[in-house]
């Protein structure tokens, strides 16, 4: 099978066979490819930095650090892993790293403190699907970033490099230094809360204006 | 420890993340199931998981600031020499100043087509600089106007004078014997290169000025 072929039967491979050959070139020297390399993961590595820093300013500087480390250590890149993941965990170090020179160790030792998996869900029958199409209007990513800006550290940073950057479980212990099961537990409860949260806003009419709120679901 | 063969409603909500990722065994999963037909509570608390996790792991979710890509671009050059796409801030202004030169030069192509009538002669095209006032004459049955009393006047009799813009305008070209000194190379190139379309056009035999290098202008209003 040519070359050709193979990209039209799969894509995916062919899009990460740039991806090869482009880090292979800025590995040898040709930086002028770095950009072409790292733009498919802006809206990534942004929105990594902003669950840590919580600060769109402080995230959108963390970001274009975190890209010029990248580069400067792209050499040390190994080609095992997926370029994505070693740039979202260069991500994660740099703003955790900020995190850490900006707060007291006592409020890491607060943030620290419950972390139980005991969490009882609310509004058992209140649920209803939001219809991913709702993403298009503003109003609703604002809510839904609103909602998951209520979470604790700890749960929002596991909750948006797993389900918001689709790390793996072991990826996501690994970038932010935890273990796997501690992912698991704060994964759990950050998932629930961001259920309760918007099954409460739906409640107080959050999305009172949207088309699918006519009608009855089975839940 | 988790009894596979009947969970209740506190277990299934510990398990129900990794029910959601596909990472339970197969008995706790089919437990689960039974589950979820039997308790509406819990299918609810099911749906709401799935879909909130459809929800923040859409593409749409990952907003960028407005000008986030500019400012990367910027300084990943700055500090690192890295080019970006070519929108740099001092190329960012050709694109609004090459918007104006299409719609400026579009204007203009449009007026020059629509206000000018077709040349009564390939010929017709290649002459510059002729002074719009320059009083001049056409006849029947010629495409090229003259200077007054240039030889080469087609049927004499039916001289007429006018200016060279209304000359030009009604799609007559120079002579190019009494009126050379206003054409240029590219009359004279394709005069060689073509048979001669009219009688009464006469393309002098002179040898080149070595002016084949001259721009090539159309005439001006």
């Amino acid at each position: 099978m040519s070359q050709a072929e193979a990209a039209l039967k799969n894509p995916l491979d062919s899009g990460a066979t740039r991806e090869q050959e482009l880090v292979a070139s800025v590995q040898r020297g040709h930086n002028e490819l770095f950009y072409e390399l790292v733009r498919p993961y802006e809206r990534r590595v942004y929105a990594a930095a902003l669950a840590i820093l919580r600060n769109e300013h402080e995230a959108e500087d963390a970001a274009q650090e975190a890209m010029l480390k990248a580069l400067i250590n792209i050499a040390k890149f190994r080609s095992e892993a997926r370029f994505s993941t070693w740039l979202i965990q260069i991500t994660v170090n740099e703003a955790l790293m900020r995190r850490r020179r900006e707060r007291t160790v006592q409020m890491e030792a607060l943030d620290d403190r419950e972390e139980g998996s005991d969490y009882a869900p609310r509004d058992f029958a209140d649920w209803r699907e939001i219809p991913s199409e709702a993403l298009e209007r503003k109003e609703v990513r604002q809510r839904l970033a609103e909602a998951l800006a209520t979470l604790d550290n700890k749960y929002r940073e596991v909750f948006v490099l797993r389900d918001m950057e689709h790390l793996n479980i072991q990826e996501t212990a690994e970038a932010l230094g935890i273990s796997v099961a501690s992912v698991k537990t704060r994964l759990l409860r950050a998932r629930l809360m961001l259920r309760d949260l918007l099954a409460a806003g739906w409640e107080q009419g959050w999305f009172s204006r949207l088309p699918f709120e006519k009608g009855s679901k089975p839940w | 420890m988790v009894n596979h063969e009947a969970v209740d409603c506190e277990q299934v909500w510990r398990e129900i993340s990794n029910y959601v990722d596909g990472e339970v065994d197969p008995a706790l999963r089919s437990a689960m199931d039974e589950h979820f037909r039997a308790c509406p509570r819990c299918a609810s608390v099911l749906a709401g998981t799935r879909n909130v996790v459809q929800l923040y792991g859409d593409e749409r979710m990952l907003e960028l600031p407005s000008g986030f890509s500019r400012r990367l671009e910027k300084r990943l050059a700055k500090d690192a020499g890295v080019k970006g796409r070519a929108w740099s801030s001092w190329s960012a202004w050709l694109v609004p100043i090459a918007a104006m030169a299409v719609i400026i030069g579009g204007y203009k192509l449009t007026t020059a087509f629509t206000f000018r009538p077709p040349a009564k002669s390939i010929l017709a095209v290649p002459a510059s600089n002729i002074p719009q006032d320059l009083k001049v004459v056409v006849s029947n049955g010629s495409r090229l106007f003259h200077a007054p009393g240039c030889p080469l006047i087609h049927d004499k009799a039916s001289e007429r004078s006018l200016t060279a813009k209304e000359a030009i305008e009604q799609g007559y070209a120079p002579c190019s014997r009494c009126l050379r000194q206003y054409l240029k190379t590219e009359l004279r190139r394709r005069a060689r290169s073509r048979a001669i379309e009219a009688a009464d056009v006469a393309v002098p035999n002179q040898p080149d000025r070595g002016d084949e290098q001259e721009e090539f202008i159309t005439p001006g209003h």
